[in-house]
């Protein structure tokens, strides 16, 4: 019988000849992964009564949501999260020179296809981008998993999206995926596998795959998933000799639905405050005062990402008032940007470059929000108080759209004539 | 096992941030404490004026966006007995059941409910009591029942290695 990739894959961790969806699954995961919040699940999971975690091959632990720490209780949390990486004997531990979690994971060999890859942290979703299962759980869950390697999931139903069309010039994969998040709501996809294919998708770059997916749980979804190709074997040869397989949905599988987009005549998309399915295109929002920027996160802090901002940046001045902040997503894209002169060129249109991690994105340092500023930002999420302070406001928009804005002051076309 | 409390409404989409700020997540480690915090950026009141075993009341998605499990220790500490929603974020609904924390998912009886109206919930039968009437909602599965019966995933955890162990 034809099977979608998410019943594929939890049949295989199930040790089941065949799952169907809505069934509950007992699972053992390929890759656990946990950050900043360790040191609280550490506490949890001696609370359980078990002294050693029971294959610490499987954990991966990168410090990222508050790097370097900003206060003595930061400090202490990650001075925790040492001291159990030690005790436990976890190799795969990325102090705070390595990155954001869900650039560090791929970069470093630890997702491949057909895994299952759980995560304490909602957009673990990124990791579909390379056909794996990878989805967010909590923290208690994660410390039960540490300690008997299960966890139960139910089989989700599978939502198809094709995308087709030519993409337009200044349209990237962030302006598809908040074309969609706006489409189908902020529960369009509640707890679904969110499956993104069509001619797009196999043109676009691994990184624009890992935004689309990183976003799939801004509608809701379990997982997003995006099928392997030669782009992903290609870029995984270059990071891990691990053999894999390649699991994928057959043809004829039982989708929920199959939802198809054109997005030939797609504009510039913005997320407006303070819902992140709150969708306008450009043309209605332009104009909006801005007073700081941000480019990076696990969304938009890739390599591909600083250079199209830089390529809008060259030779101008960041706007007066605006503030412009930098955080590549890793080390390794901040090595590369630095060797490539990307940093040098938004330094010289008066950005701020950050040290890779999460930055401001969740609220907790450097480069908050004050009560009445606005920040345009090529994160994830524009919650109200989600930088720091309720009486602000976010909006998300791609890389682009974030730079030349930026360079006026106000929310900007970038489709428009560089005045 | 029944509750019965007092009722705050909310609309949709209620997301984590403004249940709990993520400038909390890793300043503020006891419960108690994070309990002060509960819905801040939604109802700066809600957090003074909650009472033990008040119930939440809320629309579609409750508790979208982040994973982080505050967002339900915090309305848990702060009393909430029980939330009922149109439906739930998947990571909300696991970390509520894993703490412990009852969800009720009935669209109807949400559409009928009033903020502050006293509502009784017997999860036994499945059956809501409102001033508007009775509403049936399904019961939860067992494997997340058995869970919520030893008061979460941790206590459930230890029990069920104990178990193994022949303790």
């Amino acid at each position: 019988m034809s099977k979608t990739f998410a019943e594929k894959i939890l049949a295989l961790k199930s040790g089941k000849e065949s799952v169907v969806s809505g069934e509950i699954v007992i699972v053992s995961p390929d890759v656990v992964m946990s950050h900043d919040n360790t040191a609280a699940i550490a506490k949890k999971f001696k609370q359980i009564g078990v002294e050693k975690v029971k294959y610490p091959e499987k954990i991966v632990i990168p410090l990222d949501h508050c790097v370097p720490a900003a206060t003595e209780k930061y400090a202490v949390n990650h001075k925790e999260i040492r001291e159990f990486v030690r005790e436990q004997k976890i190799e795969n531990f990325y102090d705070i020179n390595t990155g954001v979690c869900h650039q560090v994971l791929p970069e470093k060999g630890h997702i491949i296809p057909g895994t299952l890859v759980l995560g304490a942290d909602s957009h673990t979703t990124t990791y579909g981008a390379f056909g794996a299962f990878s989805a967010g759980i909590g923290r208690s869950e994660v410390a039960s998993i540490w300690a008997t390697d299960e966890i139960w999931l139910r089989v989700p139903e599978t939502i198809k999206i094709n995308i087709k069309g030519e993409i337009p010039p200044e349209i990237y994969p962030k302006d598809i995926i908040l074309h969609i998040i706006g489409d189908l709501g902020a529960d369009g996809a509640l707890y679904k596998a969110v499956e993104f294919s069509g001619k797009v998708i196999r043109e676009m770059s691994i990184g624009g795959r890992m935004t689309l997916c990183n976003m799939a749980v801004e509608m809701g979804a379990k997982i997003g998933y995006v099928e392997p190709d030669e782009k992903t074997v290609q870029w995984l040869a270059a990071r891990t000799d691990k053999k894999y397989e390649i699991v994928k949905s057959d043809l004829d599988a039982n989708f929920e639905k199959i939802i198809d987009y054109d997005i030939s005549k797609l504009e510039p998309q913005i997320a407006c405050p303070h819902t992140v399915d709150n969708v306008k295109p450009v043309s209605e929002v332009a104009g909006t005062k801005i007073n700081q920027v941000l480019i990076g996160t696990c969304t938009n802090g890739r390599l591909e990402d600083l250079k199209i901002a830089s390529e809008i940046l060259r030779g101008k001045k960041v706007f007066n008032r605006v503030r412009l902040l930098v955080f590549p997503a890793s080390i390794e894209v901040f090595a590369q940007a630095m060797e490539l002169g990307i940093l040098q060129e938004l330094v010289k249109s008066g950005a701020v470059i950050m040290n890779p991690g999460c930055g401001p994105c969740l609220g907790a340092h450097e480069g908050v929000l004050a009560p009445g500023e606005v920040c345009l930002s090529t994160a994830n999420r524009n919650f109200k108080g989600r930088m720091g302070c309720k009486e602000a406001e976010v909006f998300l928009a791609s890389p682009a759209t974030v730079a030349i804005s930026s360079l006026y002051g106000e929310i900007t076309d970038v489709r428009g004539d560089i005045k | 096992m029944s509750i019965k409390g007092k009722v705050w409404k909310y609309g949709d989409d209620v997301n984590t941030d403004v249940i709990f700020p993520g400038k909390y997540t890793y300043t503020i480690t006891d419960p108690k404490e994070m309990a002060t915090h509960a819905l801040e950026d939604l109802d700066p009141k809600f957090a003074k004026k909650v009472e033990k075993e008040d119930i939440i009341v809320a629309g579609r998605n409750f508790g979208c966006g982040s994973s982080r499990e505050q967002a339900v220790t915090c309305l848990k500490y702060a009393g909430v007995g029980v939330i009922v929603a149109k439906s739930f974020a998947r990571i909300f609904f696991r970390n509520a059941i894993n703490q412990g924390l009852p969800l009720v998912q009935c669209k109807e009886a949400v559409e009928n409910i009033s903020s502050g109206e006293t509502v009784t919930i017997d999860f036994e039968k499945g059956k809501l009591s409102c001033k508007k009437g009775v509403f049936n909602f399904p019961p939860l599965p067992e494997s997340v029942l058995g869970i919520l019966e030893d008061g979460g995933l941790i206590p459930h955890t230890k029990k069920i290695l104990k178990i193994e162990k022949g303790e």
